[in-house]
């Protein structure tokens, strides 16, 4: 595969890493099972932990008596939420900024009330994490069942029963943004199209489960934990905040973390409540969450229903959008982030990619007895995307317009940026039109649309075929609009060290993480161009509080953006601080020279002064070769943040060729195709592997995920063999191609990559499977699209 | 995910296993492949004193033929993709050649058993089904009875129930031979690859179209058990259209729901692969 990944004038002739396809130095790590995830830790004197958890929705604890676990042999200690409150703070996910948002205060464990099933009620610490679980089954926990509030409708009820007697109601944000003539606009429009959304809560479900090793040095009074994670530096306030210390007295070190994908960013009662019982048992503690625990624990997201509507005029263009979300967010808010930015996507973002003008948005979030609620890749995104996109083929069909030529027609034009939507969201530069185009030549929308109509040739009678086509915008590199402004602990200011080391070589330091994804070899690539150094002798170190310049951390696709820009500026300050100390040794002026493969040379006719390796012998073992007062600078650090935008949009476009099997309800999908633009690419390599796991997160949640709860809030599919994940044998070839328009925020000009591919992914899915049922006059807009939906739909199940 | 505390006892040989089984009863269970015992010890769904290791006994992991009877022998430790891949098996029984693709993934196949499969009685897996299908019998050993058979058909009773008595392992499965006539068709819907059926259907017959003299239309995925359609079968042996046919298997089949699929969806989806099994066999189908 050939990439042309435009490279920007930034980097410009010292592109020589970036922009290639470098392959994963640190991979060999995890192919060879060398990686060291919290769970290979070794560790003297190590102490396990098991939670007892709720086993119901919603209920009054009446007794809990741990002394059953505590008489146990090889039991340590065990704490419930009474006895643990004395050592720790409750927190509460509110963002400041957002008056209407409530919550109520959150305590590492159960207090009172248990609120969802898989809520953490107990704590027992023992020899071996066998021992802990039997001791966490022994215990003696009984309540009294109160009614559950399962369907969010009914919890913002009038008469519903609070969720939380200190709130006064269970609606936990609610927002409107209306433009001035959106009525008119709706009443005067030649076509109004309304479709009725659903999609089931959904779930990351990483390779590796959410885990820590917490160890408190009682002697220093620091604790260290070790943990998969996304955000250390969010980490160590987190857990300093609820354990009560300084920041400066903790430190959180991200160990090999296998796949985050959102959930690993926030404060989860269980790991506070194992930070806490680290400290007041003196020995290091490790729990690793279980899959079952994972399913009831981590956050769900993605559970929304909505009324969307879009309006045309006489010429079949777009004039206005309305959408109305109703979303279940969990009985909390989950801190520091809270459970509201999914619906307040929805609401900026709806519609955002079409010229419409006029707009009108209602979100609300409802407190539920449901399971904690919060970020997955893509956030909201892909939900304004779905909703959007299946508004938009919707007119098309009732219009009798080819949806990618009603697109064309309507999308926001390439030379109209800065643009600013109807909701009020700001778009510095997307391409949506030369995204389609390309997306068009990429699948040969043509030749399927063709293939699509022609007779059923080797195709079953009943099988029918459909594309699907879904424009999207996904914010990246963001400022500190929402969690700086809203108070949340999450700093939007990202470090980067780059230093020459004594054998030559550079080592870089960032506090960003790598879940798997391969930023380290991307941040590696930046700083080679930026420094003048082979790709080899660059070594990047990360995810420490210890070691690292401070950073926002590795979500909403802002790692490459921001830490990367970070890195760049330090590189470049460290080429130049380098080719100083080379011109002073050779007396020469630094202008002169220029630093290239890891050797400076002379820019006239580029012959060798010298290799990196004896600058750096030099500098550090021979000072009295410098000219005296000269003093060698080998090292530097910068610091980089987005301010001029709440984020800056990445955007693309997303294809879907399907085939529906109207006999049986099943869906395979044949191809999928995504343009994506997010500016400069590091590496092609890794974003498009990156475009397509996020393609199949998409392609599983369309058509195979979900989260199933009962009557009674319990969750009915919480394994692996129930809960279905998108597997290598459903999945179809992903295609990937690329449109490049580098940000002018930054100097490397690089957006993000990596949620774009979920981004589009439902929609496109979606709208094939709906294309194809068209015949039928039939279509299923309750994600996952499952085999009974699309029965359903086409009156298959009618008869019997 | 720990399993509660057992003891591990590894039988030295059938007499030590039915020893075991003798003294604890139902306080013991057998692990054979584990692929769903371990995951069921794991999740706490099961927690028994004692879990009775009979991976050692090779004697009970063959294919042969029963010198008597010229059935096709498999031992209860033979493991799914040494059906799948055995050429007696191919030629003698191809019904579980086709089956054995469908069940679970490689990694599975390697380890599960047809004894395990069989004794656990998990009504969506496939063996149970193929079982009552081909009219097999499972034969089940115990200290103080000796060994007894029973035919597949009697031998599932309800969800992961069966005739076993406590004390009893199961060591085999025979097949007698196939007829000259004899003809099958194996159909699965399954949401992955892998995964438990939807609805799945093993069926076997004998005679040639318009010209049937026996047949069992088994479904799995629908109820606590294998399922057999006798109406549909009979009426299908009588030479009914389809669609009558189709209206028996309608009348008799009920089944249970699961997280993806109602009851009507599962019939409507059995309707399905009866049809394509019909066509496997070789009938014609109106308006083709």
């Amino acid at each position: 595969m050939s990439h042309d990944p435009g490279m920007p004038s930034t980097a410009g002739p010292r592109a020589r890493t970036i922009g290639q396809p470098s392959a994963r130095a640190e991979a060999r790590r995890f192919a060879t099972g060398t990686g060291a995830y919290v769970d290979d830790l070794p560790v003297h004197r190590l102490l396990h932990a098991a939670f007892l958890r709720s086993p119901v929705a919603h209920g009054t604890i009446v007794k809990l008596d741990l002394a059953p676990a505590l008489r146990m042999d090889g039991v340590v200690a065990a704490w419930d939420g009474e006895t643990l409150a004395a050592h720790c703070q409750p927190v509460r996910g509110v963002l400041a900024h957002l008056p209407a948002m409530q919550a109520a205060l959150q305590w590492p464990l159960a207090r009172g009330r248990v609120r969802w099933v898989g809520e953490p009620v107990a704590i027992v610490v023992a020899e071996s994490r066998a021992i802990a679980e039997d001791a966490a089954q022994s215990i003696a926990f009984e309540w009294a069942d109160l009614p559950p509030l399962v369907d969010p409708r009914a919890a913002l009820e009038a008469d519903a029963p609070r969720l939380h007697p200190e709130l006064d109601s269970n609606l936990m944000f609610t927002a409107t943004v209306a433009t001035a003539n959106v009525d008119q606009a709706f009443a005067r429009a030649a076509t109004v199209v309304e479709l009725a959304l659903r999609s089931e809560r959904v779930t990351a479900m990483s390779l590796e489960p959410r885990g820590l090793l917490a160890q408190w040095d009682a002697a220093q009074r620091r604790l260290t934990v070790r943990m998969g994670t996304q955000v250390p530096w969010m980490m160590q306030a987190v857990f300093a905040n609820v354990l009560g210390l300084d920041c400066d007295q903790v430190r959180v070190v991200a160990a090999d973390t296998g796949g985050s994908f959102g959930s690993k960013i926030h404060c989860y009662g269980d790991e506070s409540a194992v930070a806490v019982a680290a400290m007041l048992v003196g020995r290091p503690l490790r729990y690793v969450v279980d899959r079952l625990e994972a399913f009831v624990s981590d956050v769900h997201a993605r559970g929304h229903e909505a009324i969307v509507r879009a309006a045309a005029d006489a010429d079949g263009r777009l004039t206005a959008f309305e959408v109305d979300d109703l979303c279940g967010a969990g009985p909390f808010s989950i801190y520091p982030r809270g459970s509201v930015n999914e619906s307040r996507h929805v609401l900026g973002l709806t519609g955002a990619c079409y010229r419409a003008t006029e707009y009108r948005a209602r979100i609300r979030v409802a407190l539920q007895n449901k399971a904690i609620y919060g970020q997955y890749r893509g956030v909201g995104h892909p939900l304004a995307c779905l909703f959007t996109e299946a508004a938009v083929d919707a007119v098309a069909r009732r219009l009798g317009v080819d949806p990618l030529a009603f697109r064309r027609r309507n999308l926001v034009p390439d030379d109209a940026y800065p643009h600013r939507a109807p909701s009020g969201a700001r778009f510095e530069r997307l391409s949506l039109c030369a995204c389609l185009d390309e997306l068009a030549r990429l699948m040969d929308y043509d030749r399927l649309r063709s293939d699509q109509r022609a007779p059923s040739v080797g195709r079953e009678p009943g099988v029918y075929r459909g594309i699907g086509l879904a424009v999207f915008v996904e914010n990246s590199n963001h400022s500190s609009s929402n969690y700086g402004r809203g108070g949340a602990p999450i700093a939007s200011r990202d470090g980067a060290t780059a230093r020459l080391t004594q054998g030559g070589g550079i080592h870089c330091a960032i506090g960003l993480t790598d879940s798997g994804q391969g930023v380290t070899t991307a941040m590696a690539q930046i700083a080679a161009d930026a420094i003048g150094v082979p790709l080899a002798d660059v070594r990047v170190f990360m995810g420490d509080t210890e070691h690292t310049p401070v950073s926002g951390g590795n979500w909403g696709s802002r790692g490459t953006g921001i830490s990367g820009e970070a890195l760049w500026q330090a590189g470049l300050a460290l080429r130049a601080q380098l080719l100083e100390a080379a011109a002073a040794l050779h007396a020469c002026s630094p202008e002169a020279l220029d630093l290239v493969d890891g050797v400076v040379q002379r820019r006239d006719d580029a012959s060798s002064l010298c290799t990196l390796k004896a600058l750096a012998e030099a500098i550090y073992f021979r000072p009295e070769r410098f000219p005296p007062g000269f003093r060698p600078e080998p090292a530097a650090q910068r610091h980089y943040a987005q301010t001029e935008y709440d984020g800056i949009y990445t955007n693309g476009a997303s294809a879907s060729w399907v085939e529906v099997d109207t006999r049986t309800g099943f869906v395979k999908v044949l191809g999928h195709w995504i343009v994506d633009d997010c500016g400069t690419v590091i590496n092609p390599l890794l974003l498009d592997e990156q475009l397509r796991g996020a393609a199949v997160q998409g392609i599983g949640q369309a058509l195979f995920e979900g989260c199933l709860y009962g009557t009674q809030g319990e969750l009915r599919n919480a394994t692996l063999a129930d809960y279905l994940v998108p597997m290598a044998a459903e999945m179809p070839d992903i295609h990937v191609g690329h449109v490049a328009t580098p940000t002018a925020t930054s100097a490397l000009g690089a957006k993000g990559g990596a949620e774009a591919g979920v981004t589009g992914a439902l929609a496109s899915v979606v709208n094939a499977i709906n294309d194809a049922l068209l015949p039928l006059d039939a279509h299923v807009l309750e994600l996952p699209v499952t085999p009974e939906r699309i029965l359903r739909a086409i009156g298959a199940l009618d008869r019997r | 995910m720990k399993p509660a505390p057992f003891a591990y006892v590894r039988a030295q040989s059938v007499e030590h296993a039915l020893d075991v089984l003798a003294e604890h009863g139902d306080d013991a269970l057998v692990l054979a492949g584990g692929q769903s015992l371990v995951p069921m010890l794991n999740l706490r769904l099961v927690q028994p004193a004692v879990v009775l290791d009979i991976n050692a006994l090779r004697g009970l992991a063959a294919i042969d033929t029963d010198p008597a009877s010229g059935a096709l022998r498999i031992g209860t430790l033979v493991r799914h993709r040494e059906i799948a891949s055995h050429q007696t098996v191919a030629a003698r029984a191809p019904l579980l050649h086709d089956a054995a693709p469908w069940i679970a993934h490689p990694a599975v196949r390697h380890r599960g058993t047809l004894g395990g499969s069989l004794a656990l009685a998990d009504p969506a897996a496939e063996w149970p089904a193929c079982a009552v299908a081909l009219d097999a019998t499972i034969r089940l050993a115990s200290r103080d009875g000796g060994e007894r058979s029973v035919p597949a058909s009697a031998f599932f009773q309800g969800l992961y129930q069966s005739e076993r008595r406590a004390d009893e392992l199961l060591v085999g499965c025979d097949f007698a031979p196939p007829g000259d006539d004899a003809v099958f068709s194996f159909r699965e819907l399954a949401r992955r690859h892998g995964d438990y059926a939807a609805v799945g259907l093993a069926l076997s017959a004998r005679g040639r179209p318009g010209a049937w003299t026996a047949m069992r239309v088994v479904f799995f995925g629908v109820g606590d058990t294998p399922v057999q359609a006798s109406a549909c079968a009979a009426a299908l042996i009588a030479g009914v259209d389809f669609p009558e046919a189709q209206a028996r298997l309608e009348g008799e089949l009920d089944p249970r729901p699961d997280l993806w699929f109602s009851a009507q969806a599962k019939r409507h989806l059995a309707v399905h692969l009866l049809r394509e099994a019909w066509r496997d066999l070789g009938n014609p189908m109106a308006g083709e």
